[in-house]
């Protein structure tokens, strides 16, 4: 069995009252890309949120069961949140660069966690991040303007960008393409691809042509359940469950 | 085709009435503050001079310049700042970015909100019980821009709250996602984009704090003083004081002395306002976004 990125088992989660994943078992192998699909309100983001536990941010949000990453209980006494968020990094849906200049945002998480860098030293991780997002020959020349005035596309690249410098080992996204245009989408996701590998990807989508076509795994969630979770092909063609066929052939919403 | 019909004349009439109601509200409005300024202006201008600026006052009163006066009001005014505008933007912050949703953050709010409402004689008996008395700094700079501090800090801090709640939240979850701290999310994203609004309500201060009259009459305001404060442990002549006494408690003062008067006053405040609106526009140009 392939080395696992994100282990759950028997998740439950609760907003108050409201409980809105039940017993969630998922694994996630390392260095491939993992789509999670599923109809509006099914709990795909708070799984996502949950990986790096921003979801407690919420105030009265109660967690049982286990999450691991790389291996480690992420609830244990001795985990350091920001040790956490920096090894798990997360892409939102509407592109959000930091109302800084390209570069300053792309230096942003390096800033927060390490000490005093040369010039020489930024340039490089600069350069390095935006190359490897695909954006650097569109804004070598303009790093030093502010990055709300790259288009949607470039924002969510540069979204991308800004984590590499800290050497994220997952990806989280949150329906990283449903704010662009169906060219930004196809870059985008091939962006994501070539990220494959390097880091693993667990990735939220509507949309079903793209996790069929940018995902190695895919996992069905409904009513705060994971349903199914298959390689991509096999869900597409041969699904287990009837709800996950009804899933895709667009049954629901 | 597309004729008006009586309906649509109907609405057209009730619309331009309407509108005509506002536009007769605004002005009406406006007219007194236009009215004010050009009197002060008309009555007050000839009295100004270099000499009424920079000479202390002589003849009981009725003569001479205003320096001591304008000197005292500038250092009460700074005083009030340095006190009030860390501990109200901390506060904000605190309230805005740390504090748990709970009844005690509810209740320190409404306490705000409420400071915001007690009237100015209040705090006058407050700050001579507290500052003068209790603390003993005595009749002084100190004690009136404490005073000062205590009356103005809920404008700092709902203004700055304000300006803290305006800045995204998507900027914040960007930062805590690659493992920023609170603080560290504070001091790069939120505070740089909440300075402007923070400015506003520093501006507001420096209006109410430069023409307040009655919390420093009793706490550090001197009559007649005609030397410059050495220390804030000194009592100092204010504008809006002396202002007060020339227009009703000293005899023979010529008309246009109190109207000078008060044109240096609101030039006082117009030129700190403008001082802060200047450094406003920039940092605005200077924001890389
Ligand atoms: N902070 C919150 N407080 C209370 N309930 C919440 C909160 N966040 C989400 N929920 C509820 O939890 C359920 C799952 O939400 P979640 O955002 O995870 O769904 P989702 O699958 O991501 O949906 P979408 O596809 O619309 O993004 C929804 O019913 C939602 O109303
Ligand atoms: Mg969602």
């Amino acid at each position: 069995m392939a080395e696992l990125a994100i282990r759950t088992e028997q998740l439950s989660l609760w907003y108050g009252t409201f409980q809105a994943l039940f017993d969630v078992d998922f694994d996630v192998k390392k260095g491939i890309v993992t789509s999670l699909i599923g109809p509006s309100g099914c709990g795909k983001s708070t799984l996502l949120r949950s990986v790096n536990r921003i979801v407690e941010r919420g105030g009265t949000v109660k967690t049982t069961g286990r999450i691991e990453v790389l291996g480690q209980d992420i609830h244990a006494p001795n985990v350091e949140l920001v040790q956490l968020r920096k090894s798990v990094g997360m892409v939102f849906q509407r592109p959000n660069p930091l109302p800084l200049t390209i570069r300053d945002n792309v230096l942003f998480s390096t800033r927060l966690h390490r000490d005093r860098l040369s010039r020489a030293e930024q340039d490089e991780i600069v350069e390095k991040a935006l190359s490897t997002v695909l954006l650097w020959d569109a804004v070598k020349d303009r790093l030093d303007h502010p990055a709300r005035v790259l288009s949607l596309e470039e924002q969510q690249k540069l979204c991308i960008a800004r984590l590499l410098p800290i050497q994220p080992a997952v990806l989280l996204m949150d329906e990283p393409c449903s704010a662009l245009d169906p060219t930004g989408t196809e870059a985008v996701e091939e962006l994501i691809w070539t990220l494959r590998g390097d880091y693993t990807i667990l990735i939220v989508t509507h949309n079903m042509a793209q996790a069929r076509r940018a995902s190695d795994e895919c996992a069905f969630m409904l009513m705060g359940k994971l349903v199914e979770h298959t390689p991509t092909d096999q869900m597409f063609v041969t699904p287990k469950h009837q709800e996950t066929a009804d899933y895709i052939e667009g049954r629901y919403g | 085709m597309f004729e008006a019909t009586a309906r649509d004349h109907r609405n057209q009439r009730v619309q331009t009435s309407i509108r005509l109601g506002f536009l007769s509200m605004t002005l009406l409005l406006a007219a007194p503050v236009l009215i004010v300024l050009g009197a002060l202006v008309y009555k007050g201008m000839p009295i100004i001079s270099l000499d009424f600026l920079l000479g202390d006052p002589t003849h009981g009163m009725t003569q001479g310049g205003i320096f001591p006066a304008l000197v005292g009001t500038v250092c009460i005014v700074v005083v009030a700042l340095i006190a009030s505008v860390p501990a109200g933007v901390a506060a904000a912050v605190y309230l805005s970015e740390y504090a748990p949703e709970n009844w005690l953050t509810r209740a320190i709010n409404l306490g705000i909100l409420n400071l915001a409402g007690v009237p100015s004689i209040v705090h006058a008996l407050f700050g001579v019980g507290a500052f003068v008395l209790f603390f003993g700094f005595g009749t002084s700079i100190l004690a009136a821009s404490l005073t000062l501090a205590v009356m103005t800090l809920p404008v700092v801090i709902v203004a700055t709250k304000e300006s803290l709640q305006a800045v995204p939240m998507a900027f914040r979850e960007a930062c805590w996602n690659m493992g920023a701290t609170r603080w560290q999310t504070i001091r790069t994203v939120v505070l740089p984009n909440a300075v402007s609004g923070i400015l506003t309500g520093v501006i507001l201060e420096v209006s109410r704090t430069a023409g307040e009259t009655a919390p420093i009459m009793f706490t550090g305001a001197a009559f007649f003083l005609p030397f410059l404060p050495q220390s804030v442990y000194d009592q100092t002549m204010a504008m809006s004081l002396h202002l007060f006494v020339i227009s009703t408690q000293v005899p023979d003062v010529p008309e246009a002395l109190p109207y000078g008067v008060a044109l240096v006053l609101i030039g006082i405040v117009l030129v700190m306002n403008s001082i802060s609106i200047a450094f406003r526009i920039w940092l605005r140009n200077r924001k890389k976004w």
